[in-house]
């Protein structure tokens, strides 16, 4: 038996990279659940929203790389980031001005709008299978590991080593700064607080004149650098690739349901619900009970509950439970 | 003669494209005064009040606020005018505290709101205690003082009140209409609908019964609690 060693393989194979792919699960989650919270409808686009800007990032990357700009032990991604987040924008507006304005104005039914985001997710999906094409792309660079296993092995002498990726330390911290800068916003500024009134209560922000195509301008905004953030992070933790995008969909509509939708707390604590089920589920967890056991109970399987490939069942299974059960989500869904 | 402080003067009309449900109908109120509606279920009483606000196609009359006619105005282009409207139902944001439903009210005003939000606090001092606390976690009674709050903060120059007092005790009832009175005391013209009509009568200056649209009858209040007719038909004798 040997609990120190468990916990290190629990930390290094479920753990961090829970918490990693939570946080970028939390970011898309969270841009569904404000075009959901203000715009009053479920943005299917959502995930190749995020190809798109990450498509930009890796665009922008390559530029960089390839004149020579780069930041230091960090991704050069992180630089093009802003660039990302602008191209997205304008596409953001440039739909919303095109496509979504027509349907506010004939004040569509939900469902309309859903139908009508579908349509955007196939224009947005071929625009970027067009620019970039449909395969993987690489464009993480820097160093590549914060704490390598082999140091810290040295640093404690355990059997088992832990490595945390230089990717995996970026996309906490930067969830961690996107999501308090976006509470931030949205508790304390004028415009964050129309925000929030606009969706709590429409006709009561009309009558109490907030400007409606402002409240969405911003949305759209801010939908954009979460769309263009969660993507990049998700892109330097694994890989680019347009229809991995594309399937994200499910688990970040999984996680802000799970939380609520329209509820901006609810969609961080649903995407850490989906990824550490997600991850949990599909874990071969021989090697650590096999630490913790004596020795004799020591399992011949790999303890294993699913295998990777069926990691999209898990978010279907938590959101048909949650939708059986407790229909609004976690937290009361519904308002900002 | 001129013209009363606001007036809704012989309006005809319905909403969208549907039939006529207000016909030739005339509300009005005078700086300061309170003017209630009243009348029976479906009378057409919210519907009178909504045309004044410009809720719906008033397709034949006129809406004139201080001798301007606003009558082809939205009720967001009324507001700047002036215009306070505290809704029926859903007339604040349940999950924003009582501090920032204020705050949305005064959205409009590029002045230092702070003094009016403080005369809000004074009028119902229940909202200073609970500023910091989400508006739906309220009562009745307390969610209708934010509704009548949030729409002071624009500083209007009349204030209409769709059923106030609806769905909160009695007690909490007399309550309100005494700060109903002390907000008209401030020069602020009240127009007010009413289920409680005998209540909402002793305190108006004015009294519009309408029954299907149109205008029964019309008088001071005291006139209407007296007059035998309106006794008989309205008030249970």
């Amino acid at each position: 038996m040997d609990f120190l060693n468990a916990l290190v393989v629990l930390a290094n194979f479920v753990v961090i990279p829970g918490i990693a792919y939570g946080s970028q699960l939390a970011l898309g989650a969270l841009g569904v659940t404000l075009v959901y919270g203000v715009l009053r409808f479920s943005n299917f686009a959502h995930g190749d929203t995020m190809a798109f800007g990450t498509m930009v990032v890796v665009l922008v990357t390559w530029w960089m790389q390839s004149v020579g700009i780069s930041f230091g032990p960090l991704p050069t991604a992180l630089l093009a980031l802003p660039v990302g987040i602008a191209a997205t924008a304008v596409l953001m507006i440039g739909t919303d001005r095109m496509v979504y304005r027509f349907y506010r104005q004939k004040k569509a039914e939900p469902v309309v709008y859903l139908i009508v985001s579908l349509g955007v997710m196939f224009i947005m999906a071929g625009l970027v299978r067009f620019i970039i094409g449909p395969n993987d792309q690489s464009f993480s660079d820097g160093e590549r590991f914060i704490i390598k296993v082999r140091d810290f092995k040295q640093m404690t002498g355990l059997d088992e080593g832990l490595a945390i990726k230089t990717t995996q330390g970026i996309t906490v911290v930067t969830a961690i700064v996107v999501v308090a800068v976006l509470f931030w916003f949205l508790n304390n500024t004028r415009t964050g607080k129309s925000m929030r009134a606009f969706s709590d209560n429409e006709d009561l922000a009309l009558l109490s004149g907030i400007n409606p195509e402002r409240v969405v301008l911003y949305t759209w905004l801010i939908v954009a650098a979460l769309a263009t953030i969660a993507g990049t992070l998700y892109g330097l933790d694994k890989s680019f690739k347009p229809f991995v995008y594309f399937q994200l969909l499910l688990p970040i509509f999984a996680a802000a349901i799970v939380g609520g939708l329209g509820n901006p707390l609810g969609a961080i604590a649903g995407g850490f619900v989906i990824a550490f089920s997600e991850v949990t589920v599909t874990y071969a967890w021989k090697k650590v009970i096999t630490y913790v056991v004596p020795d004799a109970w020591a399992p011949e399987g790999l303890v294993q509950l699913l295998s990777t490939e069926y990691k999209f069942a898990v978010s279907f299974v938590i959101l048909v439970i949650v939708l059986l059960i407790k229909p609004t989500g976690l937290f009361k869904g519904k308002a900002l | 003669m001129s013209d009363p402080f606001l007036i809704g003067d012989c309006m005809t009309g319905g909403y969208g494209k549907g039939p006529d449900i207000l016909h030739e109908c005339t509300i009005a109120v005078e700086k300061g005064e309170i003017a209630v509606i009243v009348g029976p279920n479906g009378a057409g009483k919210s519907t009178a009040m909504k045309a004044v606000f410009g809720m719906l196609d008033v397709r034949q009359g006129a809406v004139r606020l201080q001798g301007q006619d606003i009558t082809k105005l939205s009720p967001q282009d009324r507001v700047l005018k002036g215009m306070g409207f505290v809704p029926q139902t859903h007339n604040i944001f349940t999950s924003m505290t009582v501090e920032e439903n204020l705050e949305m009210g005064a959205f409009i005003r590029t002045d230092d709101f702070r003094p009016t939000m403080e005369q809000v606090y004074d009028l119902f001092p229940i909202l200073r205690d609970k500023r910091n606390q989400p508006a739906g976690e309220l009562s009745g009674g307390q969610r209708q003082q934010v509704a009548v709050g949030r729409a002071l903060m624009t500083k209007p120059s009349v204030l209409m009140l769709d059923e106030p007092t609806a769905g909160v005790s009695p007690i909490v009832m007399d309550e309100l209409f005494d700060r109903i009175i002390e907000v008209a005391r401030t020069g602020i013209s009240i127009l007010m609908v009413e289920q409680n009509a005998r209540q909402a009568l002793e305190i108006a200056d004015k009294g519009y019964v309408l029954v299907q649209g149109r205008n029964a009858f019309t008088g001071t209040g005291q006139d209407l609690l007296a007059d035998a007719e309106v006794r008989k038909s309205f008030l249970g004798g």
